[in-house]
């Protein structure tokens, strides 16, 4: 009985320890989220700022761009998944890959071929133990992306899109280069601390909404410099990079606060378990206390009966 | 009292500077302008890199040298987005 007492008094042991550790995670967890949040807000004034230009470039010019186009036929999609690139986060990344993987089926069916960029190193061991190929790959910021990181990004994507202009069915075009022609994103949006949701969204070509001038409303004639042209082509690259920011920035949030849950439901489950073992310690330890009595008990009433003959 | 420019110079990864200001002196690829209140509605490419100097209401002035920036003017003020933005230190400036 006492070599129980030991085994159980090991095992709690163990369990303290690891509680430990996933409420340190969790607590790191959640003071990165606020850091998440705090650099989405602080992202947001350049967004809507880029947005106001780019509309009133839209709405003032009939220029023309390939980024603004739809291709008909589109041959070839681009998938831009971003995943996180450390694991004990509960179902964070499980669910942005099942997205992505209904995204390229459906893809597939529409009879597209798909190439497949990924962010963040679970997503990246996820296809290349699977043996599937990567048109591209990035990590090592999933928790805390900065600007940097979203361009490099969104220069590679924007080139395989430039690249895919003069696609055919069969192969590369002219360029010999094998581009796409439409690009998905599929990230982990950040509705709130209790609720994340895997959605995907599809940024190029771009639709930018004109403003319509409301009401008889004179929309303000803008001069530009140098001309609308270049600036759209200027400015739309750097909108694109702005968007996938801002993915990874939503994603970043979405990963802590999922990672924040795992670890809760794990510091949770170790504090239930180091009771019920607690529990079954003390009764052992109380069973085998019985049993040294009982059996000291028997002992001197054997004593006692032997002397009395 | 003229009335004042509403300014705001965001970088992408927070708000650099907000406030009120007499006059923009920007650098687009074009060439160097300066934006007084009621400036007519404009867009511009700046130069990479390019200088902004904020002229404040008393006279003082802020300077900032900006990249991958682009200058946008209307009626209710002006807005310098801005991939990156370094502050620039008053002594250095001439």
């Amino acid at each position: 009985m006492a070599g129980s007492v030991r085994v159980l008094r090991r095992r709690i042991k163990a369990t303290r320890s690891t509680k430990k550790i996933t409420k340190a995670m969790e607590l790191v967890a959640t003071s990165r989220i606020a850091k998440a949040q705090a650099r989405v807000d602080a992202s947001l004034p350049y967004a809507n700022a880029i947005t106001g230009v780019l509309t009133a470039l839209a709405s003032n010019t009939n220029a023309q761009h390939p980024l603004l186009v739809p291709r008909d036929p589109e041959h070839r999609a681009g998938v831009l998944l971003v995943t996180s690139d450390r694991g004990l986060c509960g179902g964070y990344n499980a669910n942005a890959i099942r997205l992505a993987e209904q995204l390229i089926a459906r893809l597939k069916s529409e009879g597209k071929q798909v190439a497949l960029y990924v962010v963040g190193r679970k997503g990246i061991s996820y296809y290349t133990f699977r043996g599937r190929e990567l048109a591209g790959s990035w990590s090592g910021f999933s928790e805390q992306p900065r600007f940097e990181d979203a361009r490099r990004v969104g220069e590679t994507l924007i080139q395989a899109f430039v690249h895919g202009a003069d696609d055919s069915l069969d192969g590369a075009g002219d360029d010999g280069v094998l581009g796409v022609d439409e690009l998905h994103i599929v990230y982990t949006e950040f509705k709130s601390l209790m609720t994340q949701n895997a959605s995907t969204k599809i940024f190029a070509p771009m639709q930018v909404e004109e403003r319509a001038g409301n009401k008889g409303e004179l929309l303000p004639a803008y001069d530009f410099e140098p001309n609308a042209e270049e600036l759209l082509d200027a400015l739309l690259p750097k909108y694109i990079n702005t968007r996938i920011y801002a993915a990874l920035l939503d994603s970043a949030a979405s990963e802590s606060a999922s990672r924040r849950r795992a670890m809760k439901s794990a510091t949770d489950n170790a504090e239930t378990m180091i009771k019920s073992l607690t529990r079954e310690m003390n009764s052992a330890r109380q069973a085998a206390i019985t049993q040294e009595i009982s059996e000291i008990v028997g002992g001197v009433d054997a004593l006692a009966a032997a002397g009395s003959e | 009292m003229a009335k004042l420019l509403q300014v705001e110079l965001v970088a992408v990864e927070e708000k650099v500077w907000s406030g009120q200001a007499e006059m923009v002196i920007a650098r687009t690829t074009e060439g160097e302008l300066g934006v007084l209140p009621s400036h007519a509605p404009l867009l511009g490419q700046l130069a990479n890199p390019g200088g902004v100097r904020i002229i404040l209401p008393g006279g003082e002035e802020v300077a900032y040298e900006v990249f991958g920036g682009f200058l946008s003017v209307t009626t209710e003020g002006v807005t310098v987005l801005a991939e990156t933005v370094a502050s620039v230190a008053p002594a250095a400036r001439h």
